[in-house]
């Protein structure tokens, strides 16, 4: 319980810290300014941040390898490419319209991804985020490259590099389907953690292996499309939660899925008030902070890792 | 027989070249010819350092899946070019006379990757995966500090970095290309001259400590004469990832053999040859500008699964 504390504690600071700064100060209309701007960046970086992490673990217990997650998978960028796809053909689809695109291409891209790993030998386990980090470059080139002859490249910007600046009432609630997600998640916990001893031990548990796959899947890709046309891309949320908490913690799912949320979350806000204030009044991507910390932690992993761990 | 085959690539890129400069010549002449040879010189710059620089990395890496630019020195060199606007200010870092400053660039890098890559490629030379995984992530590290302390800069700070970094083919500065014309190939000639050590360096410290060799001190050469290379190549167009790894598994195959001495020169002309042809194609008949960088990292991409994917069954 005394841990459940603490991380609410922090949680709860970093929340009134995330509230309280930003370029404009509290005046009299300041109940407006929280309704309208501080709370909805706040709760869409939490959600964001939540959603990553969370699909983050997916992914890992379905490769079997603790080094990938769905940014090292080329989802976001088979995202993006179905993206493109649609503001070229149907501009004018609605909202919903273009999640379920982005939803579909993004587990197109991930089917793709895991045919590739397939045909990898397991004993080798940094070798999956290598062809992963490659795979996602093949598709983000033919996604620049249709994005440069059709002057789309600010979209491409936009979802390359997420930030919270743009996050304002009306423009975030998408996110919210990510706590739908979340519990669904922990509901089936105990299996997704089955799927991670492989497909043998998981079907002679009893488990319907490829039905489970699948679902864990698309769940992936629902929330990378969400976090992704609505705040754009982040980097290694999905990789340093899981890991950060499963070494602490140990890898029973059902007790730490709420924990590993709430990393996640903790993280990407901390990454969004880090980019807020290291140059206040102006603002660095969330995305940048991101990437730099999880490099850094991504190489602390690689290192301190027993060599040729099960990944 | 390998020889034979360097210089009929040496010919084709005369060819080429030829064609470049010459395709739909019209009045003014001499301005259409100046404009076309600076693009020209840059082309094969970078082609050639980029190509060079790989084979020498490979080498000293003892991997061939490794290039320069996939372990992050570019982002290295644009990191460094940063933080000494960020010292001295947009002002004082462009006061000082592009030669002396790129000794110093150069100097500097060399010294900051002998320090990185030396500890990194002594360490982990048992565990090559590790090693290439470390190496692109610490690329995302050192990009991700470049674009963080970029976005720290006053606005007309930046717009020097972005100058120096971002220079396209299009628009060199012919003093800036002159000067890495003359660092290149002085790096070449070196790189040359010691070909045959980097052969025997090619076979493994181990090995090559046993056959007399003082592997390190050839290893830390190399690593200085490949961070001049690289510096070049940044400087004049910034990076172009896979570049390398397409010029370096090419030359391997055209050439067959594995001496240092036919490897360098035919890895330098088939970057440049990369380099002229894709921007020819695009340019002149496809009328398609800048789309070249992204089609070789298109093309380097597959060519680095599949060189994983065969390297796995065999």
């Amino acid at each position: 319980m005394r841990l459940w504390t603490l991380t609410f504690a922090l949680l709860a600071a970093l929340v009134v810290v995330s509230l309280s700064l930003g370029a404009a100060s509290f005046g009299d209309d300041a109940g407006w300014l929280l309704m309208v701007s501080r709370i909805p960046r706040t709760a869409a970086a939490l959600l964001a941040g939540a959603g990553l992490a969370l699909a983050g673990v997916v992914v890992q217990q379905v490769v079997q390898n603790r080094l990938v997650e769905p940014s090292l998978t080329g989802a976001p960028e088979a995202s993006m490419l179905g993206l493109l796809a649609v503001t070229l053909i149907a501009p004018g689809l609605a909202v919903a319209g273009k999640m379920l695109i982005a939803a579909a291409s993004a587990l197109l891209g991930m089917i793709g991804y895991l045919a590739l790993a397939a045909r990898l030998p397991r004993e080798d386990p940094m070798l999956l985020p290598i062809v992963g980090i490659v795979y996602g470059g093949i598709i983000g080139a033919i996604c620049v490259y249709i994005a440069w002859a059709t002057d789309l490249m600010q979209f491409l910007g936009a979802w390359q590099l997420g930030e919270f600046s743009g996050v304002m009432i009306g423009r975030y609630e998408w996110l919210w389907a990510i706590a739908a997600l979340a519990v669904l998640l922990y509901v089936i916990a105990d299996r997704i953690t089955i799927l991670g001893l492989g497909e043998a031990q998981a079907r002679s548990l009893g488990l319907d292996y490829a039905q489970t796959r699948a679902l864990g899947l698309v769940v992936v890709s629902v929330i990378t499309a969400l976090v992704l046309v609505t705040v754009g891309g982040f980097p290694f949320v999905g990789l340093v939660a899981p890991n950060l908490i499963a070494r602490w913690r140990g890898d029973n799912l059902r007790a730490n899925l709420p924990l590993i949320a709430v990393g996640g979350a903790i993280l990407l806000l901390s990454a969004d008030i880090i980019g807020r204030a290291i140059r206040y009044p102006f603002e660095i991507p969330a995305a940048t902070v991101v990437a730099v910390f999880g490099a850094g932690v991504f190489l602390w992993l690689l290192h301190a890792a027993p060599a040729r761990r099960h990944g | 027989m390998a020889e034979r085959r360097v210089l009929w690539l040496g010919l084709a890129l005369l060819v080429l070249c030829g064609a470049f400069l010459a395709w739909q010549l019209r009045a003014p002449l001499g301005f259409i010819l100046g404009l076309r040879a600076a693009k020209l010189g840059a082309l094969v710059c970078v082609g050639a350092a980029t190509g060079a620089a790989t084979v020498l990395f490979q080498t000293v890496a003892g991997n061939r899946l490794l290039t320069p630019g996939l372990v992050g020195f570019d982002a290295l060199f644009v990191l460094m070019q940063t933080l000494l606007v960020l010292l001295l200010g947009g002002i004082g870092a462009a006061a000082i006379p592009t030669g002396p400053r790129f000794l110093m660039e150069v100097a500097a890098l060399g010294a900051a990757s002998v320090a990185l890559f030396g500890l990194l490629l002594r360490r982990d030379a048992r565990d090559i995966t590790r090693m290439i995984l470390t190496g692109i992530i610490l690329g995302v590290l050192l990009r991700g500090l470049a674009s963080m302390v970029q976005r720290l800069m006053d606005p007309s700070d930046f717009a020097v970095v972005q100058q120096a970094m971002f220079a396209s083919f299009g628009r060199v500065d012919p003093q800036q290309l002159m000067f890495s014309a003359v660092v290149l190939l002085a790096a070449m000639a070196v790189a040359l001259r010691m070909a045959p050590a980097l052969d025997v360096a090619g076979l493994g410290r181990d090995t090559a400590r046993g056959l007399g060799l003082d592997h390190d001190r050839v290893v830390m050469t190399a690593l200085l004469l490949m961070a001049a290379m690289v510096s070049v190549s940044t400087a004049l167009v910034g990076p172009i990832t896979f570049l390398g790894l397409l010029t370096a598994s090419l030359a391997r195959q055209v050439t067959g053999s594995h001496r240092h001495a036919v490897l360098l020169p035919a890895a330098a002309i088939l970057g440049a040859l990369i380099l002229v042809a894709g921007q020819f194609l695009f340019e002149r008949l496809l009328g398609s500008q800048s789309a070249l960088a992204v089609i070789v990292e298109f093309f380097g991409g597959l060519v680095f699964l599949f060189l994983v994917l065969k390297r796995r069954r065999r």
